[in-house]
C-alpha cells in the first residue's frame, strides 16, 4: 500500500521537476529543479534495492555535477540571459518532436518481453548487500570496463583543464562580428597596485 | 508490487522532457542539463530492469553511465567556458560560423 504511494508521489515530482527545469527562464532555478528531481530519482533507486546507486546519485550528481554547472552558471553573464527568450525560435517544433517520440515510446511498451533472469535475486542481493554484490561485480566481471572508467576519468580531467585554462598571453578573444558593445573587453593584465 | 512497466514508462517520460529541453533551449548550459536528464532516465530504466531480471549488469551499466555523464559535464562545461569567452554568449544561435 505504501509502495505504490511512494513511486506515483515520486514519478510525479520527478515529471513535474524536469518539466520546470526545462521551462524556467532562469538557469540557476532550473537547477535546483534539477536537485530535487535528482534526490526523488536516488528514492526510487532505494525502492529498486540499489542503495549504493542512491548514494552515488546523490553524492555524484547532486553534489559534484550539478554544483559544477551552477559555478559556471555564475561565471556566464546571467543578467544579460534572463532579458533574452530562453528558447529557439521553433520550438513547437522541438516540443511536438518530444511528444510524437513520447507517444511512439508508450505505444511500443505494450510489446515489452523480459529476458532470462540472471543469478542475482533480490534476496542474495540484501542478504550480502548492495555495496558487497556490485562491488564483487564490479571488480570481477566488469574489470576491464571499470579501468577503461578510470581513464574516461582522467582525459576529462586533463581535458577539462585544457579547455577551461585561459593561455598566456591570450588576449581576451572577441569576434568583431558581434557588435556588442555592452561587455568591454577586459584590460589584458592589469597590473596590481603593490603597497 | 509496481510492475516494470511503469519505470519504463516514467522513463520515457522523463527522456523526453530531457529530448523536449535539448531540442527547445537556446542556452548551451541549459542544453547540457537537458542531456543529464535523459542520462538519468537510462539509468532508471537499467536499474528497474536490474531489478526485475535479478542481474546486476544494469547496475554496473548505471555506476559506468554515471561516470561517463560525470566526465561529459566536465568537458561540456569546459567547452562551454571556452566558448563564453570568446564570444560573450551561450547562446545557440551565436554560433553559427559553419554556416554557408
Amino acid at each position: 500500500m505504501f509502495i505504490p504511494i511512494y513511486f506515483w508521489y515520486s514519478a510525479f515530482v520527478i515529471v513535474l521537476c524536469g518539466i520546470l527545469a526545462i521551462s524556467l527562464r532562469n538557469p540557476v532555478h532550473s537547477v535546483l529543479a534539477v536537485l530535487v528531481l535528482f534526490f526523488h530519482m536516488a528514492g526510487l533507486y532505494l525502492l529498486l534495492q540499489a542503495e549504493f546507486l542512491a548514494a552515488v546519485q546523490i553524492i555524484v550528481y547532486a553534489g559534484a555535477i550539478l554544483v559544477l554547472y551552477l559555478f559556471v552558471l555564475f561565471l556566464v553573464n546571467l543578467k544579460e540571459e534572463l532579458k533574452l527568450s530562453a528558447f529557439v525560435p521553433g520550438v513547437w517544433l522541438g516540443r511536438s518532436i518530444a511528444a510524437g517520440l513520447f507517444a511512439l515510446l508508450i505505444w511500443m511498451l505494450p510489446s515489452f518481453t523480459s529476458g532470462v533472469k540472471g543469478n542475482w535475486p533480490s534476496a542474495a542481493v540484501s542478504q550480502a548487500g548492495h555495496t558487497k554484490a556490485l562491488g564483487g561485480e564490479l571488480f570481477t566481471t566488469y574489470l576491464i570496463p571499470f579501468e577503461i572508467a578510470g581513464l574516461i576519468l582522467l582525459v576529462a580531467l586533463v581535458g577539462g583543464l585544457v579547455l577551461a585554462a585561459r593561455v598566456e598571453g591570450e588576449q581576451s578573444g572577441r569576434s568583431g562580428k558581434s557588435g556588442q558593445d555592452e561587455h568591454p573587453a577586459l584590460p589584458p593584465h592589469q597590473e596590481e597596485v603593490q603597497p | 508490487m509496481i510492475p516494470l512497466h511503469w519505470y519504463i514508462g516514467l522513463a520515457s517520460a522523463l527522456f523526453c522532457i530531457g529530448v523536449c529541453g535539448f531540442l527547445t533551449r537556446r542556452n548551451l548550459i541549459m542544453m547540457l542539463l537537458s542531456a543529464e536528464l535523459m542520462l538519468n532516465a537510462v539509468n532508471l530504466n537499467l536499474v528497474a530492469m536490474s531489478y526485475y531480471l535479478e542481474s546486476l549488469r544494469g547496475h554496473a551499466f548505471t555506476f559506468f553511465i554515471i561516470t561517463v555523464a560525470a566526465a561529459e559535464a566536465a568537458i561540456g562545461l569546459g567547452i562551454a567556458i571556452a566558448l563564453y569567452q570568446h564570444r560573450r554568449s551561450v547562446h545557440t544561435d551565436s554560433f553559427t560560423d559553419l554556416k554557408g
